[in-house]
């Protein structure tokens, strides 16, 4: 019975090496272990052996059984383990296939820089304002201390509704719109479209937007207005850009400042981009003027301030390079999506 | 406003080289614009005399010369045939540089050898119109005695450099020599002077051949006038005809050239008029009748209205003032007494004149901008000066002077605390009255106050003071600080934070964003198909649009949105989707009270690879970032004329209609040359966003299963799904969970006018596992609600 015990995990174990699936595993185990098995049936035989040799044989029985049935599973694994290997080496791919990339779409080139300036004076305290574009002719003029005659009233630059409306020519009056509805401390931006009487040509538009800057607290200097644009500059164009005031003329400032940055082509030693300068002028500037506080029921004994403007097309132009205007109105979607 | 650098040095000394002085003068306020070195690529051009002209052997349109140049002699042959033996000659010697990239070299020509080249003003680079004693082909004939072999530039004007300055409104005076002189004194803080003006008069009494009227005394505040006699038109010495050149203004006779010289120098225009020409010797400054006509001096006919003002004689109008003189009083060559006229008129008055009649001179230029009235008087002597200089006349005795004008020196006081206060400086009382003085500023020193000249009626209060501080003191200088006062706290309110999003949602669907035009034409009402009486056409119109195009501010973005897709499909861009967050404006009434409503609206438009549904979804999204998908509804209820009738939808949220969208009509289409099916949402952005939160509840996520269960009926075809939906919803209460609608179908065994539609809904309670019980109760009300509202019957 020993022998025959032996013989059977021998056999079991030479059938295992060739099992090719799961099917022809389950024939071994219900062949060997199985109701009509041959281990069943030499467990039958028990009854003939002799009451002494009983134990031994049982604990040799249950040996064999043990292993066979290890034996059993470790096929099954490494049949598994086959199986899987197969899938994998059929679950190859071509990786350099096509993906199903989501298509993003793209921010306009002027909103991508307008939120760089949102967020560089959000940074420095700043909120955001707005006016309407549409306006007063006094807010447009008057509360900016531009007298009836000033060459800025004259048609030619101005799209007029009728004698008491215009479209703004400037952000500016957004200025005095805060003014009157703000106590100070003020610090906002107040971006928007403007509109001035020009044909349509590589840099000009007879619709444009600019960015309107003003800050009114006690004690504010000519200084604090160069400091605040100098770390505008910094942030916009980088550590290396240099900056300068120049004098100007506006005249709802005094004193009035243009501030150029240093020719990001050239950096300084004249280009065409610069035409030769070396000098980029990007935005006007001042110190609030009195009179402009005044009608704005701002006390300009107390109170000084400064403000800025800016082209947001020729900042934008500058920062990327484009050369024509137009084509930030044109919409073509293979403009629009270099951005 | 040009500046020649060889003229301005007559009135102040300048040491730094131009473009030194050009960077100075910028950062102290009078920008340059450019600076061109004249004659800078030219070289080597010297003083020749032709010694001796002959025939060239071999051709007959050449001649052999011999120029003396100074240390040599050299032979040059030309073809030329103007110059004689004994005259003086431009002559480029070998090697030298002339205009547009000419180089002279040595050479032969028809076998004689040549070596150098007599010039043209033109091969000089210089315009012929400025050189009238320049023959119109040939060699410049240089007038007057130069050493022989000296550099020829220097009489050409090659030597000097024009430098282009940025005048401000703000700084008339700067329109002129003197003014831009006084500005450099200052910025290099050097002496200037004056030019010394004093002249002789000849017997007699202006006021015997001469008076002055002036009616309109509002548009002319001053009017000066002077006689010439003896009169001798003929042209002016070289150098005042080189100061005029090297301006751009081309010498014409000397009369001309003294008012222009004058002009550029004290920024006064004046006028010439032929004194025997005027009835009675009289002027009258008016205002012109309406359709009042004359022949200006450029030989048209202008008609002219009550606005303008004019000057007349007793009979006729002889000039429009300010902007152009008439036809009938112009100075002749053999005019003998001549009246000088240097007057001051409004500025507004001379711009909308010279505006209406089409007509901007170097005169009414300069008027426009607020003259001093003040210049009148020296300018008027300084021309008489140069009048009898120069052999042009002499000078009767007498001056006529109206004098209207209120101008008189501002008186401001200055408080150096406050001064430094404003600017963030330091800077000593005394540094201050140094640059008021430099500015010839008046300062009185114990009442702490000045008085600016009349020519700077800008100067106005302390700030105005502070920037005349600054400038000189130098805007670089002044400190840069960081503002301390109160702080703020920089942040995007609500309505900015959802715009924002709404951008970002946009360009996450594959949206670009676009920009359009705030005004259009009227004509897009029609493209449109919007009815007569469309609110839409109800626009604020511009009173002087560029343009029809450009005429009205939109009350509707669709135009603009279908121009950018029409703007794409002739481009041929394929799968074009686009949006917008741009204005629309809507006025209450026209003409206008009040300001008109500006709304934010939110638009998209697309062409290519894309459906209703598709949009819908990018608007379904737009609303679950936004927090309010579940208040959308979609109602096909809303009339449009520019959407296709049966493809189309309020979109409402909350109940309340916030926008719609739809296919795009294909009449439009055609319209905008759009040849593909189209569709465009349009969103009231401050309607949205007044629905959207972006603040999140918690619930426990599911601890209980759900119970799935299909249902599919038959209803009519009309009726909506969306109908259906709203009463499973409302029926089944609080436990649907979802509800899926998995099949539409219409044809076999469904009866013609009926679709069958099927939905998989999800049950689930938040506090028990759903019995049943509970299931068939909710399932036999869904049924029952959807038999009895909409008619539908179950399919089993």
């Amino acid at each position: 019975m020993k022998e025959q015990l032996e013989a059977i995990k021998i056999k079991v174990v030479k059938n295992l090496h060739n099992i090719a699936d799961l099917k022809a595993l389950d024939e071994v185990r219900v062949n060997i272990l199985g109701k009509k098995g041959e281990l069943t049936s030499i467990l039958k035989g028990m009854k003939d052996v002799a009451p002494e040799d009983r134990p031994t044989i049982g604990a040799l029985v249950n040996e064999v059984r043990t292993d066979i049935e290890a034996a059993i599973e470790n096929a099954k694994n490494n049949l598994a383990s086959k199986v899987r290997e197969q899938q994998l080496k059929e679950e190859v791919i071509d990786v350099t296939m096509p993906s199903n990339k989501k298509t993003l779409g793209h921010r306009h080139p002027m909103h991508i820089v307008l939120e760089d300036l949102k967020n560089i004076f959000i940074g420095m305290g700043y909120q955001i304002a707005k006016g309407p574009e549409i306006e007063e002719d006094y807010y447009n003029f008057k509360a900016l201390n531009i007298p009836e005659d000033h060459p800025a009233r004259d048609e030619q630059d101005t799209f007029y509704i009728d004698k008491n409306f215009v479209l703004r020519t400037s952000t500016s009056p957004t200025q005095v719109h805060v003014m009157e509805h703000q106590k100070p401390p003020i610090r906002v931006i107040a971006p928007g479209r403007v509109y001035r009487s020009d044909e349509v040509d590589a840099t000009h538009s007879p619709m444009f937007h600019q960015v309107e800057g003003l800050v009114i607290d006690e004690h504010i200097t000519m200084a604090d207005l160069k400091g605040a644009l100098a770390e505008f500059v910094k942030e916009l164009y980088g550590d290396d850009a240099k900056v300068r005031f120049r004098p100007h003329y506006f005249p709802f400032t005094e004193p009035s400042a243009e501030v150029d940055v240093s020719c990001f082509k050239c950096g300084g030693t004249g280009c065409n981009i610069c035409k030769g300068s070396g000098w980029i002028e990007i935005l006007g500037c001042g110190m609030v003027h009195p009179k402009v506080l005044e009608m704005s029921g701002i006390d300009p004994t107390k109170y000084s301030g400064f403000a800025f403007g800016m082209g947001l097309e020729r900042i934008t132009m500058l920062r990327y390079g484009i050369e024509d205007l137009r084509l930030f109105y044109e919409n073509d979607i293979r403009f629009l999506k270099q951005f | 406003m040009n500046v020649s650098m060889n003229w301005l040095r007559e009135y102040v000394k300048i040491d730094c080289d131009v473009q030194t002085f050009a960077e100075k003068m910028t950062m102290s306020g009078s920008n340059v614009d450019s600076v061109v070195k004249k004659g800078e690529n030219i070289t080597d051009v010297v003083v020749g005399r032709v010694l001796e002209i002959v025939k060239h052997p071999d051709a007959d349109k050449l001649v052999v010369t011999q120029v003396d140049v100074g240390d040599k002699t050299i032979q040059i042959v030309t073809g030329a045939d103007n110059m004689k033996v004994g005259d003086l000659v431009p002559v480029a010697l070998p090697g030298a540089n002339l205009a547009e990239g000419l180089k002279i070299k040595e050479g032969k020509l028809r076998g004689v050898a040549s070596n150098g080249m007599m010039c043209s003003v033109e091969e000089l680079g210089l315009d012929p119109d400025h050189f009238p004693d320049a023959p119109e082909h040939g060699i410049y004939i240089i007038k007057g005695e130069y050493p022989l072999g000296s550099d020829a530039k220097p009489i050409f004007g090659l030597d000097d450099a024009i430098v282009e300055f940025e005048i401000t409104s703000n700084r008339p005076d700067c329109f002129s020599l003197l003014g831009i002189a006084r500005e450099a004194a200052a910025t290099v803080d050097t002496e200037f002077h004056y030019p010394e003006i004093g002249y002789n008069e000849v017997a007699g009494d202006i006021n015997q051949h001469a008076s002055v009227e002036v009616i309109a005394t509002d548009l002319c505040p001053r009017f000066v006038a002077k006689v010439l006699v003896d009169v001798d038109i003929k042209p002016s010495p070289k150098w005042m005809q080189d100061r005029l050149r090297s301006v751009g203004i081309r010498p014409i006779n000397n009369l001309v050239d003294i008012t222009n010289f004058v002009m550029v120098e004290m920024g006064q225009p004046m006028h010439a008029y032929d004194l025997e020409e005027l009835t009675h010797g009289k002027i009258i400054v008016r205002r012109a009748k309406d359709q009042e006509k004359m022949m200006t001096l450029d030989g048209e006919e202008r008609e002219l209205d009550e606005t303008m003002l004019v000057i007349a004689g007793e009979k006729e109008v002889i000039g429009v003032a300010g902007v152009m003189g008439g036809e009938g009083s112009k100075v002749k060559d053999h005019t003998g007494m001549i009246l000088l006229e240097a007057a001051n008129f409004d500025p507004a008055s001379i711009r909308k004149t010279s505006k209406k009649i089409g007509l901007r001179t170097d005169a009414s230029t300069k008027f426009e901008k607020h003259l001093d009235p003040n210049t009148a008087l020296i300018a008027i002597e300084r021309a008489c000066q140069l009048a009898e200089m120069i052999g042009a006349g002499h000078v009767m005795a007498g001056t006529i002077d109206v004098n209207n004008s209120n101008r008189k020196p501002n008186k401001v006081a200055y408080n150096v605390g406050n001064i430094n206060k404003l600017l963030g400086t330091n800077i000593s009382e005394e540094e201050m009255v140094s640059y008021f003085k430099r500015l010839e500023f008046v300062v009185d020193e114990d009442q702490k106050e000045i008085l600016a000249p009349t020519f700077r009626a800008d100067i106005e209060c302390e700030a105005d003071l502070a920037e005349e501080v600054a400038r000189l003191y130098g805007y670089d200088r002044l400190p840069t600080t960081l503002a301390t006062g109160t702080p703020t706290v920089g942040k995007r309110s609500f309505t900015q934070r959802m715009e924002d999003l709404a951008r970002q949602i946009m360009e996450d669907c594959s949206l670009n964003e676009a920009m359009t035009y705030s005004f259009e034409s009227p004509k897009v009402y029609d493209k449109l198909k919007l009815a007569p009486d469309s609110l839409l056409r109800v626009a604020v119109k511009i009173d002087n649009p560029l343009g029809e195009d450009f005429s009205v501010m939109r009350t509707s973005t669709v135009n603009g949105m279908l121009q950018a897709l029409s703007n794409n499909y002739a481009k041929r861009n394929e799968k074009v989707g686009l949006y917008e967050i741009g204005t629309i404006y809507e006025p209450k009434a026209i003409p206008l009270k009040e300001l008109p409503k500006e709304s934010q609206k939110l638009t998209i438009g697309m062409y290519g690879d894309c459906d209703f549904f598709k949009l819908k979804g990018i608007l379904e999204t737009l609303f679950e970032a936004f927090n309010c998908l579940d208040l959308a509804k979609w109602d096909p209820n809303i009339e449009l004329s520019y959407l296709h009738p049966g493809r189309k939808a309020k979109v409402m949220l909350n109940n309340k209609e916030i926008g719609y969208i739809g296919e795009v009509h294909p009449d439009v289409l055609d319209a905008y040359d759009i040849h593909d099916k189209a569709y465009i949402a349009v969103i009231d952005m401050e309607d949205l966003i007044g629905e959207a939160t972006l603040d999140h509840k918690y619930t426990p996520v599911p601890r209980y299963p759900a119970v799935n269960r299909d249902v599919a009926m038959l209803v009519k075809e009309e009726i909506l799904v969306g109908d259906i939906e709203e009463v499973i919803r409302r029926c089944s209460g609080k436990i649907l969970e979802k509800l899926e609608l998995f099949d539409v179908y219409k044809g076999k065994q469904i009866e013609v006018g009926y679709k069958s539609v099927a939905y998989a809904l999800s049950f689930r309670a938040a506090d028990h596992t759903l019995q049943e019980k509970e299931i068939s109760k909710t399932m036999e009300k869904i049924l029952k609600g959807l038999e009895n509202e909409l008619g539908a019957t179950l399919r089993k």
